[in-house]
């Protein structure tokens, strides 16, 4: 086949998926706004998305902190600037680490799970009794989910930043012998209020990106059961890819 | 009560509905019939507003259905019932709450009102006994007459069925339309089934019509369908009846 055609064809899907994706957000964020509102649904979803994946956040969290400040001092012991050891690892967790590994575990976990139920509701017409017994399936499926993301994902983000700075305090006060007080007065000094809450604004971001699309990716799910795989992949391989393409585009913004 | 004009229907360049005409009659069981793969099912879609054709019109009370936006065709949609072939029913719901469900979204009532109205429509399908299951431990029959019952909760006048009785033993097969018959006439129901099983809609139906080459060849009774000069009737008859 004519590779100018592949490669065509290949940009098309792309545009449509990104339009598509806008549309579906901007769906579920508007019939929102219209009753019935489903607190119920709201805090089903908060507790799916938030409760059930903190500790997996700790985990990873706890262990990115202790590996980058193991990795931060080989490279600044070089330069003899090991005091400023607590102020790097805070700043990388709370700018950057802290959302995007938040983001990226949520996917894994909520992400992937939605975009399969909602794909299984699709092919076995489930979307469309919905629709038959007049109920928006946008706002009953989708509404609930976005709010609940954009809620949890900063609770979760201001959770893996503690965490992550407690684990890079940890082994630069026990296993490289830094002077706590030293490592926390220089965290003080680097870390301002504007980085903290550049990483909770992302992460407002993130929790709206990654429940559109994987909640759009199974709502069109098509093809039985492999369709629903397949949506449930590619709404993993978009969303984690969005999310560190969109991240490197919001640093730039904020800094 | 439902009238379809002209109305067409491509997928991928496939012209599946080549201007259907159709009127269903009020207060009658209307089977459509034709060959798997001819556009039963879609039909049925475009009736309830699921498929939106690529021209025609559907009028349903002085509206035609084509034109209608998503929120009037939710108020459309209340009056209209539909089964889908595998039932359709939320699997992370048990049945009771499955037609509890509906009431839930549209009328105000008690937990206690609802829970009520949900059991006097299981007893009303048989299945009062499994109110308490999630559809996955139901058999097939079972999970159509349940989606029946979530399907009689919003009150509709028309209801339409998807192959109602396909991957049933005979038995189950009459029984379940012998249950869409007594409710027709318990609740003054217009009902529409697709279905190629000739024997039954020769047994249970007030119409038939025959839907063959995207078009409907031919609507009658029974008894004027069974003595069709057409040709794809009376092959169809005869293949039913080998």
């Amino acid at each position: 086949m004519n590779p100018f055609f592949l490669l065509g064809r290949g940009f098309l899907k792309i545009l449509s998926d990104c339009g598509g994706i806008f549309l579906f957000f901007l769906k579920s964020l508007i019939y929102s706004f219209s009753p019935p509102y489903r607190f119920r649904l709201l805090i089903k979803h908060m507790e799916f998305i938030g409760v059930k994946s903190w500790l997996v956040v700790i985990l990873t969290s706890l262990f990115s902190g202790m590996v980058t400040a193991y990795q931060v001092n080989i490279a600044l012991s070089k330069v003899g600037s090991q005091s400023i050891l607590g102020g790097v690892v805070a700043l990388t967790l709370t700018r950057e680490l802290g959302p995007v590994l938040t983001a990226v575990v949520v996917i894994a976990r909520a992400g992937s799970a939605i975009s399969a139920e909602l794909g299984s509701m699709r092919i076995t017409e489930q979307i469309d009794a919905l629709k038959i017994m007049a109920v928006n399936p946008i706002q009953y499926l989708m509404s609930p989910r976005l709010w609940a993301a954009i809620f949890v994902l900063p609770l979760l983000t201001a959770i893996a930043d503690l965490v992550g700075i407690a684990g890079g305090y940890f082994i630069g006060t026990f296993l490289l012998h830094i002077d706590p007080g030293l490592l926390t007065a220089r965290m003080i000094d680097m870390v301002e209020f504007k980085d903290i809450m550049s990483g909770i604004v992302k992460s407002v971001f993130f929790g709206a990106y990654l429940v559109t699309v994987c909640g759009y990716k199974g709502f069109y799910a098509s093809g039985g059961a492999e369709g629903v795989g397949k949506a449930t992949t590619e709404a993993v391989v978009i969303s984690t890819v969005g999310i560190l393409v969109s991240d490197y585009i919001l640093t730039t913004i904020f800094f | 009560m439902i009238t379809i004009k002209e109305l067409r229907k491509s997928f991928d360049g496939f012209e599946v509905l080549r201007g259907v005409n159709l009127t269903i009659p009020e207060n009658k069981i209307t089977f459509i019939m034709g060959q798997s793969g001819t556009g039963k099912s879609v039909l049925l879609k475009h009736i309830v507003g699921l498929l939106k054709p690529d021209s025609g019109e559907i009028w349903f009370k002085n509206k035609d259905i084509t034109k209608l936006s998503e929120k009037e065709l939710q108020k459309v949609r209340r009056k209209i019932g539909f089964l889908f072939q595998e039932g359709a029913l939320f699997d992370s719901m048990t049945v009771k709450e499955n037609i509890m469900f509906p009431l839930k979204e549209h009328f105000k009532m008690s937990k206690r009102e609802m829970e009520k109205v949900a059991e006097e429509l299981l007893s009303v399908v048989d299945l009062l006994p499994a109110k308490d299951k999630y559809p996955s431990e139901l058999s097939g029959g079972m999970k159509k007459r349940a989606a029946l019952a979530r399907t009689l909760a919003l009150k509709p006048q028309i209801v339409l069925f998807d192959e109602p009785t396909t991957g049933l033993d005979p038995i189950l097969q009459v029984s379940i339309l012998e249950l869409i018959k007594s409710l027709k006439e318990k609740y003054n129901l217009t009902c529409v089934i697709v279905s190629h099983d000739l024997g039954l809609a020769f047994k249970f139906a007030d119409y038939i019509a025959f839907l063959h080459g995207g078009i409907i060849i031919e609507i009658g009774t029974p008894e004027e369908i069974k003595t069709s000069a057409n040709e794809f009737i009376k092959k169809f008859i005869e293949s039913a009846l080998l």
